[in-house]
């Protein structure tokens, strides 16, 4: 499985390799969506509907961004979906004892936080491997949520609550997306900026050769954990106020998409490799198609088997490229 | 000797499940009596067939998310084949069901060999198109019991010696996979890819073929508990067995198999599989809400998976230790 990196001769100039960047692709995939999506559907073009839209995707990619670190970094978090539904009971719990709305606020960050955590622990202290962890915070963040509502629903949200998931910040720009915006901006400066970003894409690369440079592979993947956790609260305020109720079944499936958005923005599965411009990108991508079939009358499910196979593609046809280059 | 016996993974997990039966015989003698043992079993049959099949995905160092969403096309395959062609006898439906299941079972094996994308990601991707696709086979429409030929439905009730054909089939499975992983070239290439891939290849296993040939025995597994599962409970629909590979994954991690590879044996997912099957089936017995379930099997995967950590750190390749043990000192 490991991939052989040859070290050319002579570097491509930045232009060029910008050009034919994984990025520049994504850039041209989404143009292309778009103009279609517009060619198929006359309400479309709508800015109000493309405001609609931005919903589609601005929840799960505040939790891509932190995942994008993540895989860089050589884990993988599959319980955030679980752990915007603990977050959201939590909160709907809170509101039954009469919280207001920054109250509920913190509450949804701190569990999310708190989940990040035992994850964190459980894979940087205890050694498991992630993907077996979370599948199992999966089941029991979720379980928990079963157990307290059942098959209930938690109702009765405060009225400014509502801001978070409707409200407008101008026109037609959601505070959803704002957020998504600063978001993006500031995992991307982290990411590509700081001593924090390198790290993670050292670990992602080779963690024995990071822990003898210098650098705390535990406590950093430690902190990625908590992040993921965090934008997960973070996207189950959103979530939650924007639907004005909590059900166990809440962002069912989530997960799947959040890690298509990742892989769909050009971050290795493997670890060390992406940016996230990719996963901006691949966000609007999956929000653009999600509604462009919407406005199809194609089913949700239906929507999955594209969403399914777009994750298997992007993985697969730059190795068929590769396979065909070579021959 | 004695000694090497007791410590094994499974001596101690048998050991959990005598413990927690004879708790519940404290407060509900009923439970335990033969009959609703038998029972416990046959519900737990479903699990017992998939867990073994992932229990061999899981020794290759691959891991199988898509066994529900197999189980499910293919149920809801064959039960429109039973509709449109009631007369087709058992052994065909049966026969269509494995093959269907075996086949969905390699596009997963030809993805993860052929273009090494990483497991995880072929099944999670595979999983979401196998449900997506029951929608588009049927419309979104359930097919009902009364749908169904009563042979079809009758297949899996019948009992042979007292035992349901659907523990039969359980039973019948653990006997062959024991032989076929103990007894047989694939198997112990199975062992070996997943203990350590590199010697294998030196010693001239194809790691990604035999990662193939893991993955469609799991397709193939869930293919036929797919027809047993809709023939028994008489529906199929979109959503039928969703979430189960959470509990298939479960019980392996229960049953001592290492999410490294390399370790792990049919024994072992068996004993998982009817860990999580007895305290399922207890739930309502001592009067706790269904719902418990889900954060249940949750916990048990991670006290299981920390447990198997600490047990395993020391134990290395197994087949070399295995080796050794047998070499006279």
């Amino acid at each position: 499985m490991t991939q052989i990196r040859t070290i050319p001769d002579r570097l491509q100039s930045p232009w060029a390799r910008r050009l034919k960047s994984w990025e520049s692709l994504l850039l041209v995939v989404a143009v292309t969506i778009f103009f279609l999506n517009s060619m198929a559907s006359p309400w479309f073009l709508d800015p109000w509907n493309l405001s609609d839209a931005t919903f589609n995707f601005t929840e799960k990619a505040m939790i891509a961004f932190a995942m994008a670190l993540l895989i860089i970094s050589g884990e993988i978090d599959l319980s955030v979906a679980p752990i915007i539904a603990l977050a959201s009971t939590a909160m709907g719990f809170a509101v039954q004892l009469g919280f207001g709305t920054p109250a509920l606020v913190l509450v949804g960050l701190g569990v999310g936080l708190l989940c990040g955590a035992f994850n964190g622990v459980l894979v940087t202290r205890f050694g498991l491997p992630s993907i077996v962890v979370t599948i199992g915070t999966m089941s029991l963040f979720r379980g928990i949520s079963y157990i307290v509502l059942g098959d209930q629903a938690f109702r009765g949200y405060p009225v400014d609550f509502a801001f978070f998931g409707q409200g407008y910040v101008w026109w037609v720009i959601t505070f959803e997306l704002t957020l998504f915006a600063v978001l993006a901006v500031v995992f991307g400066i982290v990411l590509h900026k700081t001593n924090f970003g390198r790290a993670v894409y050292a670990i992602g690369n080779n963690p024995v050769g990071a822990a003898f440079s210098g650098i705390r592979v535990a406590r950093v993947k430690f902190i990625l954990f908590l992040l993921t956790g965090l934008m997960s609260g973070v996207a189950a305020i959103c979530l939650t106020s924007r639907l004005g109720s909590t059900r166990p079944s809440i962002a069912m499936g989530w997960e799947l998409e959040i890690v298509t958005m990742v892989v769909l923005g050009g971050v290795s599965i493997l670890g060390g490799a992406g940016t996230i411009p990719g996963v901006v990108l691949a966000a609007f991508i999956m929000g653009l198609v999600t509604f462009g079939l919407g406005l199809l009358n194609v089913p949700g499910i239906v929507m999955s088997i594209v969403i399914g196979a777009l994750l298997i593609s992007v993985i697969a046809l730059p190795r068929l490229w590769e396979r065909w280059r070579v021959r | 000797m004695i000694l090497r016996w007791l410590a094994l993974r499974e001596t101690i997990l048998f050991g959990a499940i005598l413990v927690l039966l004879g708790v519940i015989y404290t407060r509900f003698p009923a439970f335990v009596a033969p009959n609703n043992l038998i029972r416990v079993f046959n519900d737990t049959s479903p699990l017992i067939l998939l867990a073994i099949g992932q229990m061999i995905v899981i020794l290759t160092r691959c891991i199988d998310l898509s066994v529900a969403a197999n189980l499910a096309l293919t149920g809801m395959v064959v039960a429109m084949l039973n509709v449109a062609m009631p007369e087709l006898p058992i052994a065909v439906i049966l026969l269509v069901a494995v093959c269907l299941g075996a086949m969905l079972g390699m596009v997963n094996g030809i993805l993860v060999w052929q273009l090494q994308i990483p497991p995880i990601v072929v099944t999670l991707g595979t999983m979401t198109i196998f449900r997506g696709l029951i929608f588009v086979i049927s419309d979104g429409r359930w097919v009902n019991s009364h749908q169904m030929s009563a042979a079809f439905k009758a297949f899996p009730r019948s009992t042979i010696l007292g035992l349901p054909m659907l523990s039969w089939f359980a039973i019948l499975a653990v006997i062959l996979f024991i032989v076929v992983m103990n007894r047989t070239t694939l198997g112990r290439a199975f062992y070996a890819v997943g203990g350590n891939p590199h010697a294998a290849t030196y010693t001239g296993l194809n790691v990604g073929r035999t990662q193939f040939w893991a993955f469609t025995i799991s397709g193939a597994l869930a293919g036929l508990t797919g027809y047993l599962w809709v023939s028994r409970f008489g529906v199929a629909y979109v959503d039928i067995a969703g979430g189960f590979e959470l509990d298939v994954v479960a019980a392996c991690v229960i049953g001592g198999v290492a999410i490294v590879g390399g370790v792990g044996t049919v024994t072992g997912a068996l004993l998982g599989a009817l860990f999580l099957g007895v305290i399922k089936n207890a739930l309502p017995v001592v009067n706790i809400s269904p719902f418990w379930q889900m954060a249940i099997s949750g916990a048990a995967i991670i006290i299981a998976v920390g447990f198997n950590a600490r047990s395993g750190r020391d134990k290395g390749r197994i087949i070399l230790k295995r080796a050794e043990a047998v070499a006279p000192t």
